[in-house]
């Protein structure tokens, strides 16, 4: 199969020399080229359009090595993504694996994303399209590397057989193929369209990891140059010939649906086209540009029914968790030796209840998708983190085959999560696109909409308890978390015999993913399942945030109760969980944990793993008499087992504490009438730089196992700032946000 | 049909009065590279220069404007990418997933236009951006760069 077209994942003339995916003219509308159709029938990969410039016009089709790797006469080597860049720099560290294995030169690396309908035709050559769960790399690592190693070995063996010498007498560097014994050379750009002849190697060998010279390196990142001068198209950005745009209401509750709306009164308005219902609970305006769409259905009188979840409110959640903390049925997550037994017989029983609220992803850039739908095919752009849960979605809302749909995935605007679980977006984009055969028509959610319709962190409330002896050591912990299954809500495919596996992150007995990192002879850990109505999803860090809060805060106010320092109280615990304690260590270290704290300021400590990886957090903090927390300085260390690249893990774990903090200082949805009350930036305030602390990071890799970076340390921000802030003021936070605590001293 | 002066060139437009600019850009101009992010002047995606001076297009309606106001948006900061901030920008390696960072260069290039040296309070205070991928320590450092390069002043 020949692959004609070699757009580059940026939509941006064809790549230049430097691995930047090259620069472009301003984007005009009226200039871009609409390609899809061409796209489709040549097997074209990425945006399914381009935008024109002399490179692109110019660039022959080449065949690809193998599904990884096209090799162009001029030596670009286009490396295919199958995962989904969202900022977290997954773009940059696949692309250097397989060029590490590749053996190419990284300064002519471009990417280009492979869609999920090739992937689907193809037999799944590129694997899964899923990026989330810090998996993008843990998880793709392996097939990634391979699809490098067996193109180098296909390109020597074309060198060679030109050459008549075997191929074991050739070697690969830098896109430059040697035979040692005669002095020739070629190149890869030379030899691709032979290699694109030959059959795939039946075995190939991974290089070690201690001689990598592209992975392992603080490389940048290939895809920061349009994202400087505003030629990035994002889904949002989006323009095709003939293009509608549409805006769109859902019902406020979930639950409910719309009973009718007037489309008469907003018919006449400026460039209104339609006004269309969308499934049962949602109303859009269909006009020609985003903004007269949005000002249409902001003026379209629309009458909801709004179901049985009306008179639903925090409250109401809140008293259905806390029932859940005494319940007597619930899913056990953790247990050894004899909880109450230990209780019983404690010389001292401590016990604290925590809550965290809904939270909102909130990324940059509202959910949007463009579709063009006819009875014979219906294609669609949109950010997404799972291009194949994508071309699902649309293929169910479009009542096609998936083979007669496409997805082009544009580089996200955030995602966080929102964007790859559930496509509730491109459900309504196909449903509004089928409402206007064959024209394309792209729906932008306002902020409002995005903030009220989320897919929420789940909600719930954990109540600790446990055993000291008169030593005041922990021989007994039972932690009862009762609230929402993110898994019953949106994947209860998933679920292990009714129980939600994800719950207990962090907190499991073993495992690679999310181990506790206490051994404590007498523990249960259980959930007492209470979902509202409010539908949850994945969001960053998922519930390793929550069970970091509630262990790491409760294991401080373990060691205060005790009368013991808190890193020596955890570390007592630790003896069989050295990686955990590591990470601890190192930052305890760094922080200067030993020593007093400079005037004003105090300390606090916290360690979690989650995503395969271990993490620790150290923070200082100070608060102002009249209640002003201020947080100085974050040292955070991780050990992700294998670091592909330092700079980029440096970025994810300074933003970690962003998104983290964001959340613990400020971040709530509250619910009232049974909608979402927060529907902008001035009611879901987030961090800006003005909190900002300094970061240091410690990427502490020990090898031997594949952790992710994008989540893990947001679990250890909060409880690391919240325990610091009870050394500063004796005030436990135990209900979250922060904001909702008087820090003034009394 | 009204006149505006975009990155140098006027530009005719038809849109209703009340539309904001940033829709203008991104719809009858087609400048993209502006981004919406809340449309209420909260996280500044949408900052442009309007005579040298960051705005958040978002909420500046069309009739607010005239054709002598001079508007630059990301893509009329510099000819080839290379006002310090960008460049700053490219050697910190700053954007994330990218969409707030045309509004942080704008808001950063019009501070620097302004206080060619800020302090790091000041650029904390001036600098309110929001970025959810967690940018704003390379946003700091890219400003800092920035005007050590001297050049703060210019663009």
């Amino acid at each position: 199969m020949r692959f004609d077209m070699d757009i580059p994942a940026a939509p941006s003339p064809a790549p230049s020399p430097a691995h930047s995916p090259g620069r472009s003219a301003p984007v005009q509308a009226s200039r871009r080229a609409f390609l899809a159709g061409a796209a489709a029938a040549a097997g074209g990969f990425s945006l399914g359009f381009h935008l024109p410039g002399p490179a692109a016009a110019a660039a022959p089709a080449v065949p690809e090595v193998n599904a990884w790797v096209v090799v162009r006469p001029d030596e670009t080597v286009v490396i295919r993504i199958a995962r989904s860049e969202m900022g977290q720099g997954t773009l940059t560290g696949l692309a250097q694996l397989a060029a590490e294995e590749l053996g190419c030169d990284w300064a002519r690396v471009t990417t280009e994303y492979p869609t999920p309908g090739q992937n689907l035709a193809r037999g799944r050559v590129w694997g899964d399209f899923s990026t989330g769960g810090s998996r993008g790399i843990r998880e793709s690592h392996e097939i990634v590397r391979k699809g490098g190693a067996a193109a180098r070995m296909m390109l020597i063996e074309a060198a060679a057989q030109g050459w008549s010498v075997p191929a074991s007498a050739c070697r690969a560097e830098k896109g430059v193929i040697t035979h040692a014994e005669s002095g020739r050379t070629t190149t890869y750009g030379a030899v691709a369209e032979r290699a694109a002849t030959l059959a795939p190697p039946k075995e190939v060998v991974l290089k070690d990891p201690k001689d990598w010279t592209i992975a392992g390196q603080p490389l940048k990142r290939l895809d920061t140059a349009p994202k400087l001068d505003g030629s990035q198209v994002y889904g949002m950005d989006l323009t095709l010939p003939g293009m509608l745009n549409a805006a769109i209401r859902d019902c406020p509750v979930t639950g409910g649906t719309v009973k009718s709306f007037e489309a008469g009164a907003v018919a006449g308005m400026p460039g209104v086209k339609r006004v269309v219902q969308v499934g049962e609970t949602g109303v859009a305006v269909i006009a020609d540009t985003f903004w007269r769409a949005k000002t249409a259905l902001d003026a379209l009188p629309i009458v909801w029914d709004e179901g049985p979840n009306a008179e639903v409110s925090s409250a109401s959640i809140a008293a259905v968790l806390r029932e859940g903390l005494d319940a007597p049925e619930a899913y056990i997550g953790n247990k050894a030796g004899d909880v109450a037994g230990a209780l019983q017989g404690a010389d001292r029983v401590v016990e604290a209840v925590y809550s965290v609220p809904f939270q909102n992803h909130a990324t940059m850039e509202p959910m949007n998708a463009t579709a063009r739908w006819t009875p014979e095919r219906c294609e669609v752009w949109t950010p997404t983190q799972n291009g194949e849960a994508a071309l699902a979605a649309t293929a169910e809302a479009a009542g096609l085959s998936a083979a007669k749909c496409e997805v082009y995935k544009i580089h996200l605007g955030g995602g966080f999560g929102r964007r790859g679980a559930t496509h509730d977006w491109v459900r309504q984009a196909v449903l509004i696109a089928r409402e206007m055969p064959g024209t394309p028509v792209k729906l932008i959610w306002t902020r409002e909409e995005d903030m009220t319709h989320g897919r929420y962190h789940p909600i719930t409330q954990c109540r600790m308890r446990a055993a000291l002896d008169a030593k005041g050591d922990l021989t007994g912990l039972h932690m009862r978390i009762s609230g929402q299954s993110i898994l019953a809500a949106i994947m209860p495919q998933r679920m292990v015999n009714g129980r939600d596996p994800v719950t207990f992150q962090g907190l499991n007995p073993s495992g690679p993913e999310a181990t506790l990192g206490y051994t404590i002879p007498n523990i249960l850990v259980d959930h007492a399942m209470r979902n509202p109505h409010i539908i949850p999803g994945f969001w960053r860090g998922v519930n390793m945030n929550p069970n970091a809060i509630y262990l790491e805060c409760f294991m401080d106010e373990l060691a205060h109760a005790a009368g013991q320092d808190p890193l020596a109280f955890r570390r007592k615990l630790m003896a069989n969980h050295p990686k955990h304690r590591a990470v601890l260590d190192a930052v305890a270290d760094r922080i200067g944990w030993s020593t007093k704290p400079p005037e004003g300021i105090a300390r606090g400590i916290a360690q979690m793993m989650g995503f395969g990886s271990y993490v620790a957090a150290a923070a200082e903090v100070s608060v102002s008499p009249d209640g002003k927390l201020k947080i100085h300085r974050i040292v955070a260390a991780t050990d992700p087992g294998y670091a592909l690249n330092p700079q980029q893990i440096d970025a994810q774990i300074a933003g970690s504490f962003v998104y983290g903090l964001s959340a613990a200082l400020h971040g709530a949805c509250t619910v009232k009438d049974g909608r979402i009350e927060q529907t902008n930036f001035d009611s879901y305030p987030v961090m800006r730089l003005d909190e900002m602390p300094a970061v240091e990071t410690i990427v502490m890799p020990s090898g031997g196992f594949w952790g992710g970076v994008g989540e893990p340390t947001i679990a250890v921000a909060a409880p690391a700032v919240l325990n610091a802030v009870f050394a500063a003021t004796g005030k436990r936070v135990r209900n979250l946000p922060l904001a909702n605590t008087d820090l003034r001293r009394a | 049909m009204v006149r505006l002066n975009v990155n140098g060139a006027v530009r005719e437009v038809e849109a209703e009065p009340d539309t904001p600019l940033l829709w203008v850009l991104r719809e009858q101009v087609g400048l993209t590279g502006t981004k919406y992010g809340c449309g209420i002047a909260q996280c500044g995606a949408c900052t442009v220069h309007l005579d040298g001076a960051a705005v958040r297009s978002c909420s500046l309606p069309l009739s607010a404007l005239t054709a002598e106001q001079k508007i630059v948006t990301i893509e009329g900061l510099s000819a080839h990418a290379d006002h310090p901030v960008q460049k700053a920008w490219a050697a910190l390696d700053v954007p994330q997933c990218g969409f707030c960072q045309s509004g942080m260069i704008m808001a950063s290039a019009a501070l620097l236009a302004q206080n060619p040296h800020p302090s790091e309070s000041e650029i904390r205070a001036e600098i309110t951006n929001i970025c959810r991928c967690g940018t704003y320590n390379r946003v700091l450092a890219g400003i800092q760069l920035a005007a050590e390069g001297g050049q703060g002043g210019r663009g």
